[in-house]
């Protein structure tokens, strides 16, 4: 919750600083992984900035837009990359005083991006092809299996905290540092990171380079997208990713984070925010190039797993207390 | 109380239109008159709420013996407010919708003593008024499901079950209130006030009593096997009604009994209520997701959503039994707030699921498609009550449960593992809940009003009437109101929350430009939030604008095949068939495959036909044994009489004996 008098200057150059990191850091870290499992497979890979220069080549595209395709096909792209803006915008990124810091609560967080999700599961079926019906279906099947995992474990850690406002949480632990290592956070650690995988579409759950067509999950879903919609999409997704990397990092090892109001702290926070998500990035795509992609019906099981883990997280709390 | 009775007084004159005047003329006049009449209720209502005073009215001409006693305070004031908002809009819709049987001075009648009855239970303050307003209510509702019975064949069944269980869980209130009344009155306020003199096991009979009818009305699993069913086959405005409001009566019921009535009683009785909240909210979730027919989709995620209300009441029935009265009354707030919001959006959706079948001529989503560019208007106001449901931020559906998840998370502060069990099962009911809502709604919308149209009716679709559109927009508005300013009614709604004991300095929301939880941290500002979006999509579409590529319209893609033709697309069932699969336990879904194999050879096969159907697995494993039985009985009975006058002489002389036996 933001203290009385916080000044509203700082909060809003923090949160366009925040919006402008995650914009140009999400689509970095994607690279980051694509190159990080290129040369753990033994080859060179694509320069990092590649998803970058991919962006601005579909920005300078033109748009096609499907016969049969409604408003929705139009909308979705904005709704998706609105909301995620928005949670980038008030999540305790780089700082625990964004602006409206406290309506960022963990459900709203949660459900702002589920509001993306449900805008492109519905753009999927706009089309009417068999393509994206079949990505829509799957993606949010996942969607609405990795939901209570996600709320069981922001709840357990709630639950900890007293509150489920998210910068409340990031700055108790900092001055509570023991938090980040008692069971119910490493619990709620391992059944986030399954979400986040899950969430992001990263393998084993789904695999960001397919296009194959009984594999694809996302890309099936935003098949009909083409140019600068699809520029908007890509970025959403991986804005997405983003501010899911960097907020797992925040809530578990919230140092480097900046909690008073002074300007001169947030290059600092940057730097530090850029090391832990990198980080993250590196490990998750350790990850990736040594597992294969589940067969769609094996992923409710891991997600079922991400569901217990979030239980015991929870149970954990109350009974330690 | 003059307003509520000057309202009441507009339904008459309304159901004198009705009977009296001609057909053109009938329905506009009768829903006029019960229009007005719901606005003054409103206003009664809504004085009632600001004011937190209570009047009460009785009078001894109206029902002989006892007479009626009729008492608005805040509790039942939010219960009249929803209810008569919900029913203006109903009966907007009702002007439009209106055709044959429904214009009929019967239907209109019903209509309007249905609506009345709706108001009349949460008033009625003694047990005797209860029970007329309850039985008035289940008997006009089961009677305007079978008004359409000519053309939708499966009215009738669905009425003869309805019938059967509003008769049984009346029954059961019924017992329960005389069970309430044996130390003193009838009247509400001589129960209280001899409440404490019953011993506690009576006390808790007369509770579940109570319970069990009154979750059975709210559509609590294991007693919900009707609501499935006449649901969808009321016409739609009563649909509206019954799913909105009368459910609602439900929750009413066992608060006004429980925490009310029988002062809080003990612990147990929330668990029960609880248990029943947590598997109705599982069980309707999942059956939403795999419904095709849309409005019985909206009557599963009905039992849903009354499910996570029956979650909050109880865990806040448990917080106050345990001494926690301040958490109890937070979560009361949020439990209540989501009864308003689910008023409101269930409302227009239902009415929205009876939009499209006025404009397609079928309610199966199999059936539908491609209505967004048919029936735009409609669309858009079906989109709002879904995105509500879907509890999207800044709409009712978010507020309401964020509240109400605030108040079980700050539950957690109790010792007792009981109640910890409880609020844990609780919280993670809602978590498992949110995400299956959002796959039935986004299948609603994406394949019944997205994508091609899958057949004819549908292709050749029609904006309905203005007044049915009206009827839904009415119904729009707290959903987005509840949603960007819950900060307007959650004083109202938190005075209403205040039942039992009045005198705890209890947790509050304060209200300013969001919602603050006094005591706790916790805080949500939708308008900002909405803002904030806002600017950030403006901004997002003037970048893109800049670019100054406008897009061209192309075949969508059809990987090298046929042109994509509407069959091509996922249907309803394909849809959901990746949940059906993973909760096939639970679900237990029938799937017949035949394949006939080619004559030449046995590796070939000629057709192939596959069918699957997710029947209600309680009403074939619990019902269906019992009614069988009943049915066997019934027929065996059937025997005794053949119709002979002998051998019923016989039967006569023989039951004298019997009598004279007993006698001497």
């Amino acid at each position: 919750m933001t203290p009385a008098g916080s000044p509203l200057g700082y909060a809003i150059i923090a949160s366009l600083l925040q919006v402008v990191l995650v914009a140009l850091g999400g689509p970095l870290l994607m690279g980051l992984m694509a190159k990080v499992r290129a040369r753990a497979e033994g080859r060179v890979g694509a320069p990092i900035r590649q998803p970058l220069r991919d962006l601005r080549k579909l920005m300078g595209k033109e748009g096609l837009r499907a016969h049969h395709s409604s408003v929705v096909l139009a909308v979705a792209p904005l709704v998706v990359l609105g909301s995620t803006t928005l949670a980038v915008a008030i999540s305790p990124l780089v700082t625990t005083h964004p602006l409206l810091s406290a309506s960022a609560d963990l459900f709203v967080i949660v459900y702002l991006l589920l509001t993306g999700s449900v805008a492109m599961a519905l753009a999927g079926l706009d089309t009417g092809t068999a393509f994206g019906g079949m990505g829509s279906s799957r993606a949010i099947t996942i969607g609405a299996l990795a939901e209570p995992a996600l709320l069981v474990a922001v709840i357990a850690l709630s639950i900890q905290a007293r509150t489920s406002n998210l910068p409340a949480i990031v700055a108790d632990t900092i001055t509570h540092p023991v938090w980040s290592s008692t069971p119910t956070r490493l619990l709620a650690l391992v059944a986030l990171v399954i979400v986040v995988i899950a969430e992001t579409g990263r393998l084993p759950v789904d695999n960001p380079n397919t296009h194959l067509e009984l594999t694809m999950i996302h890309e099936a879903m935003t098949l009909e997208y083409a140019g600068s919609d699809l520029g908007l999409v890509t970025l959403g997704a991986a804005m997405r990713l983003g501010l899911l990397f960097a907020l797992l990092m925040n809530l578990f090892v919230p140092w480097g984070v900046a909690t008073g109001h002074t300007m001169l702290a947030l290059p600092a926070a940057v730097m530090f925010l850029t090391l832990k998500a990198s980080l993250l990035a590196v490990v998750v795509s350790l990850i990736e190039v040594h597992s294969a992609k589940l067969r769609l019906f094996r992923i409710p099981e891991l997600l079922a797993g991400g569901f217990v883990l979030a239980v015991l997280a929870v149970i954990t709390q109350l009974v330690a207390r | 109380m003059v307003l509520f009775l000057a309202g009441l007084g507009f339904f008459v004159l309304g159901l004198v239109a009705a009977t009296v005047l001609s057909i053109e003329r009938r329905v506009v006049v009768a829903s006029l008159g019960g229009s007005l009449g719901c606005l003054l209720i409103f206003i009664s209502a809504s004085q009632v709420l600001l004011s937190g005073r209570t009047t009460s009215f009785h009078s001894s001409l109206v029902l002989p013996l006892s007479g009626i006693d009729l008492t608005l305070d805040p509790l039942a004031a939010l219960f009249v407010a929803m209810t008569s908002f919900v029913g203006v809009a109903t009966l907007v819709y009702y002007v439009g919708y209106a055709r044959g049987e429904l214009r009929t001075r019967t239907a209109l009648s019903l209509m309007l003593l249905f609506l009345t009855a709706l108001l009349c239970v949460p008033v009625a303050s003694s047990a005797v008024t209860l029970m007329f307003s309850w039985e008035l209510m289940a008997l006009s509702s089961m009677l305007l499901i079978v008004v359409e019975q000519r053309r939708h064949a499966d009215a009738r069944v669905a009425a003869q079950w309805y019938g059967a269980m509003t008769q049984l869980g009346a029954a059961s209130i019924l017992l329960g209130l005389l069970l309430l009344s044996l130390k003193g009155g009838q009247t509400f306020g001589d129960i209280r006030s001899h409440v404490s003199l019953m011993s506690p096991t009576l006390r808790s009979f007369a509770f579940v009593l109570t319970l069990i009818g009154f979750a059975s009305k709210a559509g609590a699993v294991p007693f919900h096997v009707w609501l499935p069913k006449a649901h969808p086959e009321a016409p739609s405005p009563v649909s509206a009604l019954m799913s909105s409001a009368m459910v609602a009566m439900g929750v009413y019921g066992i608060v006004r009994v429980g925490s009310d009535l029988l002062g809080g009683g003990t612990l147990w009785w929330w668990i029960v209520v609880v248990a029943l909240g947590v598997v109705s909210a599982l069980f309707g979730a999942l059956h939403a997701v795999t419904s095709v027919d849309l409005k019985r989709l909206l009557a599963y995620s009905t039992i849903d959503i009354l499910g996570l209300v029956l979650i909050g009441v109880g865990c806040s029935g448990a917080l106050s039994a345990t001494g926690h009265p301040g958490d109890a009354r937070l979560t009361l707030i949020g439990a209540l707030l989501l009864v308003v919001a689910h008023a409101a959006f269930k409302g227009c959706l239902f009415l929205g699921a009876g939009s499209v079948e006025r404009a397609t001529g079928s309610r199966s989503l199999e059936q539908l498609g491609g209505l967004i560019r048919r029936i735009p208007i409609t669309t858009a106001l079906f989109g709002v009550g879904a995105v509500s449901i879907v509890a999207v931020p800044a709409f009712s559906g978010f507020t309401s449960e964020w509240l109400l998840l605030q108040g079980l998370l700050h539950g957690f502060v109790d010792q007792s593992s009981p109640t910890l069990i409880v609020l844990l099962v609780g919280v993670i009911a809602l978590a498992l809940t949110g995400g299956l809502t959002a796959v039935a709604f986004v299948k609603a919308i994406g394949v019944g009003f997205l994508g091609q149209a899958r057949s004819t009716g549908a292709a050749s679709a029609h904006e309905v009437p203005r007044m049915m559109q009206l009827g839904m927009g009415i119904l729009c508005v707290p959903c987005v109101v509840l949603g960007v300013a819950p900060g307007l009614v959650i004083p109202l709604v938190s005075r209403a929350a205040q039942v039992g004991s009045t005198s705890v300095k209890a947790r509050s929301v304060e209200t300013g430009v969001g919602l603050t939880l006094s005591h706790v941290r916790g805080a949500i500002e939708p308008m900002l939030l909405l803002a904030g979006f806002m600017v950030f999509v403006a901004l997002i579409s003037g970048a893109k604008s800049l670019l100054r590529r406008p897009a061209r319209t192309v075949e969508a893609w059809r990987g090298g095949g046929d042109r994509p033709s509407a069959r091509m697309q996922y249907t309803a069932t394909s849809y959901a068939e990746p949940l059906q699969r993973v909760f096939a336990d639970v679900l237990r879904p029938e799937i017949d495959v035949e394949v006939t194999h080619a004559v030449e050879s046995h590796y070939y096969e000629q057709s192939l036909s596959y069918e699957s159907r997710v029947d209600d697995a309680v009403e074939r494993l619990a019902y269906q044994p019992v009614i069988r039985t009943l049915t066997r009985v019934g027929l065996a009975a059937r025997r005794l009489q053949n119709g002979s006058v002998h051998r019923y002489l016989a039967f006569g002389f023989i039951a004298l004996l019997i009598v004279l036996v007993v006698l001497a």
